[in-house]
């Protein structure tokens, strides 16, 4: 096979491949579109199809916001996630800074620790914390679905891994023109670090966003529900499952990260490539 | 505008020590240039000067007060570093004056959307915009105070660095290796700016490189530092002709100072190459090394002979190199006129006046030397 034939080829199954990809990674994302658009008697029709006959998109979406306090459970759910990384980022930071740059006995044994920690997944400790949250008095609130999260081992361990790659120089310039050692955590680390940050954020937004298994087992109250609560909802209700409401209601949860991934793609992509970055 | 008084300064990291005890007085005012080979301590030293190190014993005192107990920005001193070491994300202008603004603004001023608007911040702002375009219009960087750091040249960024340093008005100034990473040429030209920086300031400079021509150029004393321990302090043309120590005289000079093999006689006599020299020293007889600088040898007549290996003309000055025969030994001479260069593989005379000649002993220190008569060398007493 000559060159000129055999580029195009594998640029041609490479492509294929890419999007046969996509399309398994989107169906499920088409699916709920559709169904989201389709009125009950087309959502259980025997016959397979992905354009709805007739579009019912706005009846949906109407009893979505009818059945459930759709729009009290997207506010919780930006309460919970941004209170969660604003307090991962205020513990994370000054802690990946002494693990990065101070000097002190059992710095190493207290990484170690934190490499550790990273390994222990939230399922095993959730028990133990549900038990420490009822003796506080705490379950059923927001600080039920905030407090356990607030140390993220994770975030102090990306948050390190970058404070190594900032010269030391730059700090000890800091501390030469009188910035204290917290001045410099927030004045010259946090703006250097950025990027990170936005990494971290995205994956610490998008985790709790989407978290179901905790907030399920903390809440009782309606008020307090977060998204993915909102969806179960519509499972759980006694006159049986009514589909198009339920996609109607997952779109609209999962509308603010697709909107706020559209806005921050750039950043997005390069927090994701960031163990690339010097 | 301060005196600095190091005594006794030792500091070692994990067990290795790297500083053996340093004993040094900069006097108010000067320019002095630590030099040494790489690893020596410099940076060392200069960080436990600005306290961003703490040594392990020994005092640091600035204008006769013990300054170890205190932090590094109370300590009113500025670092220039290697990296110039600006902030990333802010201006040109915000970089000179983040040390006024931490030591004009309360902390309450200093927050970020709350500060701007308590009622004093108003004036002291003005006048640290005042205070940084008047330093920006010294250092020739006031177009520039709008860029960010990733903007600048190096020369510029080095510039910011210096203003940075200056806008507080410390009582010293400290550099790191401020212009090695500088192209050659804008080395040589921040060198005059620096020194006429230190002519206009009248302050107290400390300046640490590795390079012996910023060192010789600028300084008012030099110390040279080697393997943790500061070995002398004094002025460039000290240090250059009276090196106490055989490191020094190494060290110090570009080509290197040659350095032969010879031998103190039990009459106090001494001995090269089988030639007596018309020297004497009241050192013990034995061995001893005779070190004699480049520009300081003579080609064309002299007891010794050696076979041109290389020629290296410079056009303005030329190296020529040496082997001297049965002895494995090269020998550079510098030839102030190029325009009369030894053949290569030609056999050359050469000889030195005796107080070209700088003798140490088997372990470096320099042994005193007594000129016996001037000018001549006597003939060998037998070849
Ligand atoms: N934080 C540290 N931890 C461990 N060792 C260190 C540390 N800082 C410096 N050293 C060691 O101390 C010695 C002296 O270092 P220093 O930086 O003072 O050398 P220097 O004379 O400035 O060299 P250069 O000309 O290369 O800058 C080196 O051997 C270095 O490895
Ligand atoms: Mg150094």
């Amino acid at each position: 096979m000559s060159n000129a034939h055999s580029i195009p080829f594998r640029a041609i199954l490479r492509h294929v491949l890419l999007i046969a990809g996509a399309a398994l990674m989107l169906a499920p994302f088409i699916w709920m579109i559709s169904t989201a658009s389709k009125p009950q008697t087309e959502i259980f029709s025997s016959e397979l199809h992905l354009i709805p006959h007739q579009l019912a998109l706005a009846e949906n979406l109407r009893e979505a916001f009818a059945k459930a306090n759709l729009l009290r459970f997207l506010l919780n759910g930006v309460i919970v996630t941004i209170s969660i990384f604003v307090l991962q980022i205020m513990v994370a930071l000054p802690a990946a800074y002494a693990l990065a740059k101070l000097r002190f006995l059992g710095r190493e044994t207290l990484f170690a620790l934190v490499l550790f920690g990273i390994l222990i997944p939230p399922q095993a400790t959730a028990v133990p914390v549900f038990l420490m949250l009822h003796k506080a008095g705490l379950l059923d609130s927001y600080a039920a679905l905030v407090l356990p999260f607030t140390i993220s081992v994770f975030g102090i361990f990306l948050m390190r891994q970058f404070f190594k790659t900032v010269p030391d120089d730059l700090v000890d310039a800091a501390r030469m023109d009188g910035i204290s050692e917290f001045g410099i955590v927030w004045r010259v680390m946090l703006p250097a670090a950025i990027p990170a940050v936005t990494a971290f954020g995205i994956f610490s937004v998008v985790a709790h966003w989407n978290d179901y298994f905790w907030p399920l087992i903390v809440l009782n109250s309606e008020q307090l529900r977060t998204p993915p609560l909102a969806v179960a909802h519509f499972r759980n209700s006694e006159a049986g499952t009514s589909y198009g409401p339920l996609m109607a209601a997952a779109m609209v949860i999962i509308a603010p990260l697709v909107i706020a991934f559209l806005f921050a793609q750039r950043r997005f992509i390069e927090g994701i490539t960031l163990t690339g970055i010097k | 505008m301060a005196q600095i008084e190091l005594s006794a300064i030792r500091k070692s990291f994990d067990g290795a020590d790297v500083l053996k005890g340093i004993d040094f007085r900069i006097e108010d005012g000067e320019f002095i240039s630590l030099v040494g080979p790489s690893g020596c301590g410099k940076s060392t030293l200069l960080r436990i000067i600005a306290g961003l190190e703490p040594q392990n014993s020994g005092q640091v005192h600035i204008d006769g007060r013990p300054v170890d107990a205190i932090r590094p920005s109370a300590r009113n001193l500025a670092m220039v570093f290697q990296s110039y070491a600006l902030y990333p994300h802010l201006s040109t202008f915000d970089n000179i004056a983040v040390p006024l603004r931490m030591r004009r603004l309360s902390a309450i001023e200093r927050l970020p959307l709350l500060g701007p608007l308590l009622p004093g911040r108003r004036a002291k702002e003005r006048h640290i915009r005042a205070d940084v375009e008047g330093i920006a219009e010294q250092l020739d960087i006031a177009p520039l105070l709008r860029r960010k750091p990733g903007q600048l040249s190096g020369g510029q960024r080095q510039r910011v660095a210096v203003g940075r340093a200056m806008v507080r008005e410390p009582r010293a100034f400290l550099f790191d290796e401020p212009l090695s990473n500088l192209d050659a040429k804008l080395r040589v030209h921040m060198r005059a700016e620096l020194a006429e920086l230190h002519r206009r300031l009248k302050a107290t400079f400390v300046y640490v490189t590795h390079d012996q021509a910023e060192a010789m150029t600028m300084s008012s004393r030099i110390a040279v530092m080697m393997g943790g321990e500061l070995i002398q302090a004094g002025t460039p043309a000290e240090i250059y002709n009276h090196p106490n120590d055989i490191r020094v005289a190494e060290f110090i000079g570009s080509p290197k100072i040659n350095v032969l093999p010879g031998r103190i006689r039990t009459d106090g006599g001494v001995d090269v190459l089988g030639t007596a020299l018309k020297l004497a020293c009241s050192a013990a007889a034995g061995e001893c090394r005779v070190g004699v600088r480049p520009e300081r040898i003579d080609l064309g007549t002299g007891p010794f002979s050696g076979t041109v290996v290389h020629l290296e003309n410079l056009g303005a000055e030329a190296f020529v190199h040496l082997a001297i025969e049965g002895a494995g030994l090269r020998l550079i001479a510098r030839l102030a006129d190029v325009r009369h260069l030894p053949a290569m593989a030609s056999s050359v005379a050469f000889g030195f006046a005796p107080d070209a000649v700088r003798i140490f002993d088997p372990a470096g220190k320099r042994i005193e030397l007594r000129v016996e008569q001037p000018e001549r060398i006597r003939e060998p007493a037998h070849v």
